[in-house]
């Protein structure tokens, strides 16, 4: 699964700083059909979270309605080193978790 | 058939038409004429990049590395060229190096293949290079390997102006692009150049009718969801004239593409684009 994650390596203390994610999903919806005629199973991201400093810090809630690959974007108050951790989890039952650095200071 | 054209060797470079119709650009509709006015990127003589039509929030969102769904296929691309593959167990990186050493490669295809005789497009060409040196199977038209690889390959190019092939054989084939595109076809009896040459800056219903030129293949079109190729594009304006598509891949479309391709000579690659 591609995936693009765009933290800033660094930040000064109490810097607002963008996070970015686009995730390569095909967000199916469960209402097409696929060339045999029969529905093809829905399979949608379903949540994603961002954890920052053992704390969430955002979350989302995704519908059948949102296009495939999704994209994120989203602000945290940099605060000190660590990292930004995001997970998401789709019908599938895929759960992935990636990390990317932030350094504060 | 542009494989019984005879080579003309040493001869003078093939003649690269400018767009037929740039007397006909006065008539634009004024919101073609405001992009213009605006400062578009190869503007001067009236050739206009879909991109230019677009809402801000779509240029925006094919700008930013960060947002464009493309640079996703381009990853996936990364990771098949260094993959060894084939019988022969050689990856794309072996021979060619990193990818952005295929900077400037794309924006002169399609070209022309002297060992089959014939015009091929990028992605064609990839499937050569997979056959004849890694041993592998040609990829499936369309497919998400194909596509991933073409467009890593494309994003190399990108800024660069379109170059034409010299091949001089690629004249010819050029040349069967253009009475294609200006042949009428399909049940509604609309040949290319009826809407983007004639009624480019106009509507089809709520969408801006662009002029049709291939800056930004392989391309993520919100409609599709997912990267594709010209082929798909070119297939989907068919079914819409109600005419039988070409096949993928066939001879017809890499003689468009190529007519296309020096009808927009000098503008800037910009694969992999974003379209509504």
């Amino acid at each position: 699964m591609a995936v693009m994650i765009n933290v800033p390596e660094t930040a000064a203390p109490g810097e607002v700083v963008e996070v970015k994610i686009i995730i390569s999903h095909p967000m199916e919806t469960g209402f097409r059909t696929g060339s045999d005629g029969k529905l093809v199973p829905r399979n949608i991201i379903h949540e994603l979270t961002c954890r920052y400093m053992g704390q969430e810090v955002f979350r989302a809630e995704l519908h059948p309605a949102v296009a495939a690959n999704p994209f994120f974007s989203f602000f945290v108050t940099a605060q000190e080193s660590g990292e930004v951790e995001l997970s998401w989890v789709d019908e599938a039952g895929e759960t992935v978790t990636e990390t990317r650095p932030i350094e504060v200071g | 058939m542009a494989g019984q054209v005879e080579r003309a060797e040493g001869g003078a470079a093939p003649r690269l038409r400018p767009p037929r119709d740039i007397c006909r650009k006065a008539r634009w509709s004024g919101a073609v004429v405001a992009a213009v006015l605006a400062g578009a990127a190869g503007a001067q003589d009236g050739r206009v990049s879909t991109y230019e039509q677009m809402a801000p929030e779509l240029r925006a969102m094919q700008d930013d590395d960060f947002s464009n769904p493309g640079l996703l296929w381009a990853q996936t691309g990364e990771e098949l060229w260094a993959e060894p593959s084939g019988a022969d167990e050689v990856a794309c990186a072996e021979c060619h190096g990193a990818a952005e050493e295929m900077a400037g490669v794309a924006a002169h295809y399609p070209d022309w293949d002297e060992e089959s005789g014939q015009a091929v497009d990028l992605a064609a060409r990839i499937n050569l290079c997979r056959q004849r040196h890694q041993g592998a199977e040609p990829l499936e038209r369309g497919s998400e390997a194909l596509l991933a690889l073409t467009t890593l390959v494309a994003l190399q190019s990108r800024g660069q102006p379109i170059a034409p092939s010299e091949a001089p054989q690629m004249e010819a084939v050029r040349g069967q692009g253009e009475a294609l595109y200006s042949t009428r076809m399909g049940q509604l009896n609309l040949a290319c150049a009826t809407c983007h040459d004639d009624l480019a800056g106009g509507r089809l219903l709520a969408a801006e009718i662009p002029q049709a030129h291939p800056t930004g293949y392989p391309q993520y079109r919100l409609e599709w969801q997912e990267m594709g190729d010209l082929d798909r594009r070119l297939r989907n304006c068919m079914v819409g004239v109600r005419a039988e598509p070409f096949a993928a891949g066939s001879q017809e479309f890499v003689a468009l593409e190529a007519y296309l391709k020096a009808r927009a000579v000098g503008m800037e690659m910009e694969a992999p684009a974003i379209r509504p």
